[in-house]
Order: C-alpha cells, then sequence, then structure tokens
C-alpha cells in the first residue's frame, strides 16, 4: 500500500493551497459585504442624509419634514396609502386562503390547473390588470354602465386600485397559504374524529390556528406590496393620491428631491413594520410542525368540494378575465367601437414608437439579471453559510440581504438616484447604464432568492465541507463539484425568478432608466400617458408571452438536464 | 524527544472549549499512542462530539492545546492536520459515484489516473465492496454507505483516523457487524482511532481505551476491563452496564452496614459513621455451590426474573438489606438452580469486585 507517500505529500501541502482557501473564503465574505453594502445600504443612507438638507446640499434639520407635515395633498396621500393597503389585503388574503384551502384540503379535480393558474399574474407587470380595467369600465369601458350599480362614479381610483391589485398581489399570498396549509399533521384531525368534533369545530380548533402564521405572513406581503405599488396607481389611480405617485411626482416632475427623500422615509415606516412582524412570525412556525407528523390527505366531500370548486372557478375566471381582456385589447381595432381583429397596436408600438428598442432592452436586462443574479445569490448564499473565517462578516451580510425585502423599489430607485448621481461619487459612471438596472432589479428581489438558496443549501448534509477541509480538497472545488451540481435546480428555478422579476418590474428601474435604455414596462407607462391604450396592452401583453414562454422552456430545460446529469437522483433515498 | 514521546499519535493539554456560559468541554488532557484505538464514552451532551471536532479542527478549543505527531496544530485550519474522518451522517457525495466518493481526496493530489483508480480498487476491497465502485451512494445500503465513507476517510492513509457516532444511524444487527469488521481493519491497518460513542457495548467491544466523559470532563480513563470492573465514580459504574446501589454506612477496616446486615469488602478508606454507596453489578456474586458458607452472604425471595437472550436477571428482594438487588446468571443456572419467581434465593457478593463510593 502507497501509505508512505501519501502521508508525506499530505505533511507537505499545507502551506500556499491553504493560504489561498482561506483569502478565498474571506475574499468572498468581504466582496459580498461591500458589494451590499456600496449598492443597497449606502443608497438608503443617502436617501436619510438628503432628507435633512435643503436644495443645495447644505443642512436643514427638519424644515423638509415640516414641510412635508403642513402640505396637506401629502399627508392625504399617506391616508390613502393606508387605505388601499388594507382594503387589498383585506381582499386578497381571505380570497387566497380560501383558494389554497381548497387547493391542499379538498378533493376537487385539476388541481395542478388551478394552481397554475392562480400563479398566472407573476408573468405580467401589475399594470397589466389596470390596463384590463380600463378596458371593462374604463371611460371607453364595455360595463361601464354597471358601476352606478356599485355606487361608484368610474373605475379610475381607490376602486380601480384595488380591483388591479387583488390580481398582482394573488399569487403572493396564495403561494404562502398553500405552503402554510401544506404543513398539518393528520394525526390531530383522527383526534378530533375519534373526540366526535364538527367540521367546523376542526377548522376552528386545528387548520386555521395551524394557518396562523401563513395568514400572517400572506397578509404582511400583500399589505407591503400595496404600498410599494407604483403602477397600479399611476395607470388607474385617477385623482386617488398615494406616496409611491408622490415620490415620482417629487422627483421626476418637480425635481425636488429632498422632499422625494422625506416621502421615501414615509413610505419606508409601513413596509418596515410589516416586514419586522413577518420576521417574527416566520421565526414562530419553525417549530409548529414536528419531525414526525403525518400528512394530511382530505377525503371527498360531496357539498364542500362543490362549494370550493364553484369558488375556484370564480376567482381563475377572474385572474384569466384580466389576462385575457389586456390581450384581446392589444388586437381589437379600436376599442370598444371596432372590434375587428388587427395586429396594427403590436406594428405601431415596434414600427413608431421606438418601443422594439425598449423591449429588446427589457430581454438583455432579464438575461443579465437571470444569470448575474442567479450566480451570485447562490454563491453569496454558499459563502455566508457553509464556508469558514471572517465570522464577523456574516450577520452584516444576512441581514443587508434580508433588507430589500423591507424596501419599496421606489425607495431603492430614489436611493440609487440621489446616490449614484451624487457628484463626489467615483461610481457616477453607472448612472444611465444598463449595469445600474440590472444592479438595482438584482438587489430589488434580493431577499426571496437569497432565502430559497439559503432553504436549499441547508439542505445539504452540514459535513460536506469538513469531509472536504479532512481529505484537503479546498471549498471551492467542493462548492463546484458537490454544491452546484446537487442545487441545480435551485439555482435555475433562481435565474427564472430574477428573468420574470426584471421583464415586468417597474417601481425601482422607473428612475434609473435612459433614453438608451428604457425598458418594456416603463413604455407601457409612456403609452398609457400618451392615451395609447391599445399599444400599452400590446406591450404588457408581449411581456406576459414572453415570461410565460421563458419559464415553460425552463422548466423543460431544467428537466431535461435534470435526466441527463443527475442519474443520482432517480436512486431513491439520497442522504 | 523521549522514546515514550515519539510513541505518542495525539496529545491534549488542557483543552477547554465554552459556548458562551456553557462549559462544553473543562481542562482535558489525554495522550493517545500510535495504533490505539481510543472511544470518547458519555451520554448526549458530554462534550465528546466538541472534543473531536477540537481534535479535526472544526471547532477551536478556548484553551489548551492539540499536539499531533510533536507538532502543534492548535490553531491549524482542518486541512493543515491529518487526519481521516467519518460522519454519523457519512456526508457522501450524492451526485458522485462510490469510486469517486473514494478518490475525492486522491485526485486533488494530482495523482496518475491509473495509480488513482488502483488505490480506490484497494479500498473498496479492503472494506469489503469491491464490485461497489460505479454505484451512486443513494443505491447503497446504510452499511455499505458507512463503509464507503470508511474508505474516503482512509484513502490518503491519514495517520489520525476520527469515528464521529459512526455506527448510530444503522441497524442493531448491521452495527453489531460492522464493530467488528472496522475494528479489524484498524488493527490491520495500526492507524490510530479515535471514535465518539454513546453506546457503551460499542466502545467496551472495540476501544483499547475508554474515556468516559460527563459534563465536559473526563470521569476515566482506561481499559474497557478496567472502566468496567473498577469504576473511578459513580458516574462511570451506573453509565456502564448494571449496577445495583445500596445506601451503607462505612464502619472501618472495609466493613460497611447495609439495612439489618454487615458487609466485608476489600473496598476500604473510609472513616466509621462516614455514609456511603456501595455498587453491585449483577454478576458480582456467587450463587454455585456452598454460598452460604461463604463471606457475605445474603439470602431473599425471588420476586420477578428479566429475560434479556443468553442470560437473564433475577430480581431477587433481600429483607436484610432492606431493598431488592438484580442478580444475573445464564439460563442454565436458572434452570439448575431451580431459580423462579417466589422461590427462595442464596447468593455471596464477591467481595473483591464490589465498589464503594462516598454518598
Amino acid at each position: 500500500m502507497p501509505a508512505t507517500t501519501a502521508a508525506v505529500t499530505a505533511a507537505a501541502a499545507p502551506g500556499a493551497s491553504q493560504w489561498r482557501e482561506a483569502l478565498a473564503a474571506r475574499g468572498g465574505l468581504v466582496l459580498l459585504a461591500s458589494a451590499l453594502f456600496v449598492f443597497l445600504t449606502l443608497p438608503l443612507a443617502m436617501i436619510l442624509v438628503r432628507s435633512f438638507q435643503d436644495k443645495d446640499g447644505a443642512f436643514a434639520g427638519l424644515v423638509n419634514f415640516v414641510r412635508y407635515v403642513q402640505t396637506p395633498a401629502l399627508a392625504q396621500s399617506t391616508w390613502n396609502t393606508l387605505t388601499f393597503a388594507l382594503l387589498a389585503t383585506s381582499i386578497v388574503v381571505p380570497l387566497a386562503f380560501v383558494f389554497a384551502y381548497a387547493i391542499q384540503r379538498s378533493c376537487i379535480p385539476l388541481k395542478g390547473l388551478w394552481r397554475s393558474i392562480a400563479l398566472l399574474p407573476i408573468l405580467a407587470p401589475s399594470l397589466l390588470a389596470a390596463l384590463s380595467f380600463i378596458y371593462l369600465f374604463g371611460n371607453q369601458g364595455l360595463f361601464k354602465a354597471l358601476l352606478p350599480w356599485f355606487g361608484l362614479k368610474e373605475i379610475y381610483g381607490l376602486a380601480g386600485m384595488v380591483l388591479a391589485m387583488a390580481f398582482s398581489a394573488f399569487p403572493h399570498a396564495v403561494m404562502i397559504l398553500l405552503a402554510a396549509l401544506s404543513l398539518s399533521d393528520a394525526r390531530l384531525y383522527e383526534a378530533a374524529d375519534a373526540m366526535g368534533a364538527t367540521r367546523l369545530r376542526k377548522f376552528l380548533t386545528i387548520t386555521l390556528p395551524g394557518a396562523k402564521y401563513g395568514l400572517i405572513s400572506a397578509a404582511m406581503v400583500v399589505f407591503t406590496m400595496a404600498v410599494s405599488e407604483f403602477g397600479v396607481p399611476k395607470v388607474i389611480g385617477g385623482n386617488y393620491p398615494v406616496l409611491a405617485i408622490d415620490i415620482y411626482k417629487q422627483v421626476i416632475g418637480q425635481q425636488n428631491f429632498q422632499m422625494g427623500a422625506v416621502v421615501s422615509l414615509v413610505l419606508l415606516v409601513p413596509a418596515v413594520l410589516a416586514f419586522a412582524i413577518d420576521s417574527v412570525v416566520q421565526r414562530r412556525q419553525k417549530a409548529l410542525v414536528g419531525a414526525r407528523s403525518v400528512p394530511y390527505a382530505p377525503r371527498p366531500a360531496r357539498g364542500r368540494d362543490a362549494v370550493l370548486l364553484a369558488f375556484v372557478l370564480v376567482v381563475s375566471a377572474y385572474l384569466l378575465l384580466v389576462i385575457g381582456m389586456a390581450a384581446y385589447g392589444s388586437v381589437v381595432k379600436f376599442w370598444p367601437y371596432n372590434l375587428s381583429l388587427t395586429l396594427d397596436h403590436y406594428r405601431y408600438g415596434f414600427e413608431e414608437a421606438g418601443v422594439e428598442h425598449a423591449y429588446r432592452n427589457s430581454l438583455v436586462m432579464a438575461t443579465l439579471c437571470a444569470m448575474f443574479g442567479a450566480a451570485v445569490t447562490f454563491a453569496g448564499a454558499y459563502w455566508v453559510e457553509k464556508t469558514r473565517g471572517a465570522d464577523a462578516l456574516r450577520p452584516v451580510i444576512r441581514f443587508q440581504a434580508m433588507l430589500p425585502m423591507a424596501v419599496p423599489g421606489m425607495v431603492l430607485g430614489i436611493g440609487y438616484i440621489l446616490f449614484f448621481n451624487h457628484p463626489a461619487n467615483p461610481l457616477t459612471f453607472l448612472y444611465g447604464t444598463m449595469a445600474i438596472l440590472v444592479l438595482s432589479t438584482v438587489v430589488h428581489f434580493y431577499s426571496s432568492s437569497h432565502l430559497t438558496a439559503v432553504t436549499a443549501l441547508k439542505q445539504l448534509d452540514s459535513e460536506f465541507e469538513s469531509v472536504s477541509a479532512s481529505l484537503k480538497v479546498p471549498f471551492y472545488r467542493t462548492f463546484r463539484r458537490v454544491t452546484v451540481p446537487v442545487c441545480l435546480p435551485t439555482v435555475i428555478d433562481l435565474s427564472r425568478y430574477y428573468f420574470v422579476n426584471a421583464m415586468t418590474t417597474i417601481s425601482a428601474v422607473v428612475f434609473l432608466y435612459s433614453p438608451k435604455t428604457t425598458l418594456a414596462s416603463i413604455s407601457i407607462l409612456h403609452m398609457d400617458e400618451a392615451g395609447a391604450l391599445g399599444p400599452a396592452s400590446a406591450m404588457a401583453t408581449l411581456i406576459v408571452g414572453t415570461s410565460a414562454v421563458v419559464t415553460v422552456l425552463s422548466l423543460f430545460a431544467e428537466s431535461m438536464l435534470l435526466r441527463r446529469t443527475q442519474a443520482w437522483r432517480r436512486t431513491g433515498s439520497n442522504r | 524527544m523521549s522514546d515514550e514521546r515519539s510513541d505518542e499519535a495525539l496529545r491534549l493539554e488542557g483543552i477547554g472549549k465554552t459556548f458562551g456560559t456553557f462549559v462544553a468541554v473543562a481542562d482535558i488532557d489525554l495522550a493517545i499512542r500510535r495504533g490505539e484505538f481510543v472511544c470518547f464514552l458519555g451520554p448526549s451532551g458530554c462534550g465528546k462530539t466538541t472534543l473531536l471536532r477540537i481534535i479535526a479542527g472544526l471547532e477551536r478549543q478556548t484553551s489548551g492545546r492539540v499536539i499531533q505527531n510533536g507538532r502543534d496544530v492548535s490553531v491549524l485550519p482542518p486541512a493543515a492536520r491529518d487526519y481521516g474522518i467519518v460522519f454519523q451522517s457519512y456526508a457522501l457525495f450524492p451526485n458522485l459515484t462510490v469510486a469517486q466518493n473514494v478518490a475525492y481526496g486522491l485526485v486533488s493530489r494530482r495523482r496518475a489516473k491509473a495509480e488513482t483508480a488502483a488505490r480506490v480498487a484497494e479500498l473498496l476491497a479492503l472494506v469489503g465492496l469491491p464490485d461497489a465502485g460505479s454505484k451512486y451512494p443513494g443505491q447503497c445500503s446504510g452499511g455499505q454507505q458507512q463503509r464507503i465513507a470508511l474508505a474516503r476517510a482512509l484513502a490518503t492513509s491519514p495517520g489520525l483516523l476520527l469515528l464521529d457516532e459512526p455506527l448510530s444511524a444503522l441497524d442493531a444487527k448491521v452495527r453489531e457487524r460492522l464493530r467488528g469488521e472496522i475494528r479489524m481493519l484498524q488493527k490491520r491497518l495500526g492507524v490510530t482511532t479515535v471514535m465518539v460513542t454513546h453506546d457503551q457495548e460499542e466502545a467496551l467491544s472495540m476501544a483499547d481505551r475508554i474515556v468516559v466523559m460527563n459534563h465536559g470532563r473526563v470521569e476515566q480513563c482506561g481499559s474497557p476491563q478496567e472502566v468496567y470492573e473498577r469504576a473511578a465514580s459513580p458516574f462511570v459504574a451506573t453509565f456502564l452496564g448494571r449496577v445495583n446501589v445500596l445506601p451503607a454506612a462505612a464502619l472501618g477496616a472495609g466493613r460497611y452496614r447495609v439495612g439489618t446486615t454487615e458487609l466485608a469488602l476489600r473496598a476500604d478508606g473510609f472513616s466509621p459513621g462516614e455514609a456511603v454507596k456501595i455498587y453491585l453489578r449483577p454478576e458480582d456474586r456467587h450463587i454455585e455451590g456452598d454460598v452460604a458458607a461463604m463471606p457475605n452472604y445474603l439470602a431473599g425471595r425471588v420476586s420477578r426474573i428479566d429475560y434479556l437472550g443468553t442470560f437473564c436477571l433475577a430480581e431477587i428482594a433481600c429483607p436484610a438489606l432492606g431493598q431488592s438487588v438484580a442478580i444475573s446468571m445464564s439460563l442454565n443456572q436458572l434452570h439448575d438452580l431451580g431459580v423462579r419467581e417466589g422461590a427462595p434465593f442464596g447468593f455471596a457478593l464477591r467481595d473483591e469486585r464490589v465498589r464503594v463510593f462516598r454518598a
């Protein structure tokens, strides 16, 4: 046995390779921490600084805040924002709960189909729903005459905003509640049955408490989305100003950056609060289901299943109607007077409005976000969770990684303008480039991507790195040979998530694009402003189509890839 | 360096580890000879795994030094130390074949491909899995995975093998078979081995030396026979094997009062009147021959019999002791001596075996 030679190599090996490994571990963490610091924390800090300055950058104390409180229109927006967010939350969460309940706890047919339909709105920019409701109930709306029945004069305003928000927030609430309702212990229900509990009693004492944290979480997510929403109020908000619109007007319209900063801080308060509540709740959720619990399998119950199926059908119809209306509107010649079909709106956009350019930019940006975002997020999560050394940096990175979840896109966008446009900043060359759009988008969607990556990494054996170290294999080789191949599905999920969000996002990038880097989602806004409803819908439909095609393609590629490279997965248990 | 030192594979000097205010390991000194098989044995939370991870460099000790082959490795990262390790979970790479797993540490040393392949084949033969090379870990049974992990740990011919509860994820039958296999392999390769376990049988059957730990401290360190037969503390006596505990009062000169009777034992060193506890193992007794004539004879009645496979435990209610004691015997003895529930039964203590500690 060549025992002696190996022992000699082992003794001689330490030195250069160890040094390199330590450098790679610490260097990676330093790089990530500084990137998050420069592209997240500093821009946010700039908002705080700017809110205490006057127009020329001199310290102004609380002058801006005083002026904010004294401007009735601005204070009114705060109440409007809260009203809108609370209304949207109290409509979306119960609907999403019943929908998720129908899928997880009843025996309705075609569950996969309903689930896919519920997730469809993710593929669309939020203002697509606003456009659809303008088609249906707007000034030229098909069903405008129905509005007085509901006590409404027009769709523009709170009613339209809530209807559109219900569409775009629905999948986010449903995803959380599907997960919450999937965690259940059949033994509890069996025990309740044995004691003769009624169905209502079981629902009130087992189901609802079990989903409590999911419900709170979903409520916080919908609330935060609504508070920070920009596209929906911009298109269908009418004379109902909200904070996100105020920021836009202050910064873009009046170039009043310090007031924009103040409104951003006001907007940050409810978002941070919701985030704080959610993270406390998440921490409690963990202990809820024991390792030994037996999953609940619903049994058919005719009456219940029929009612739930009817409900699911109505909600699905609503979601499909919204998407379908925008798509239909985009091919109708002159709504609502000439309903003959045409591709004119697409042609108009591409030939005359320079929108082709915006669409191409969006594709480039989404692709860059998908590649760069997934790589950075996954590697970053790995470095934080699995390497050794520089332990003081880990909590700093974890905190910054979760921060974007609490920061509305508008606020992030303002921070970016203030920071990257500052004359003293050596990074001003980024301003107006594609790079800054990619960076802001990756940062904007970093938190949930980071969490997804961490969850996947935590499912790996925690001793892989220890074993590698004992075998004198540097961790980065194990990362490449084991971690990435094993987590490949997660990495693909991350890039799909980034791609779709980059295609549909408006809020942060609306402050950061230049004429050269304008995006498809932003061009919808411009066409809507110009009253070109048809071309706006055409672009929105194009975005949905693109997102859908990319999603389907990536799912297909993922399954092909898994079949070809991951034979080990089909071998039953892998520990 | 003295001869004694050069025979030493690993030395721990005053190792301590605290997590906040919790003391995981306190001031441990230990020297391990080359080729020795040492077990860290103790209940969960006793600090045995922490100590192993300190040796591996996976945890950093709060105080003390780790010296391997005369080299101070106290502050070196894991990769700069010389050991192979098998974890309870095995931590086999699921996406690599068995052969690739075993070769994992060899590839990085840029050996010739043929040489690596030959070494992998040799190792797989060594652990009794010559044909498993092209399988994935997920296709192997728990026992096979355990052996693959062992082969991977041994691939680079480390000077030290660390085993962290290597058998506890396996079924009882497989576990028993692998105990013998690992021990034989270790003897054949002569590799210094440290194993962590909470299973006393495992420690007793495999180790050259057992380090019994409790609350982060070493309670006793010695051969299996030593720690079993001459337990140094009440903890060791109760943790290893079964034991009857009899509260007693020392009378001096090796005499003790228990209940209404007096016992004369080898154990001594207590002043008269001191409260003590007598630790009596079920097998520390004479039951055959004219036991009534022997010293320390005790009589009672069988109150219960527990069958435990090849032997059984008879619970004897002894009026003189004021309590019951469990006495072990083989099934043949049970039959020959006519032991059954309710029958009278007499036995004499083996005075040289019985341990006595301060109460």
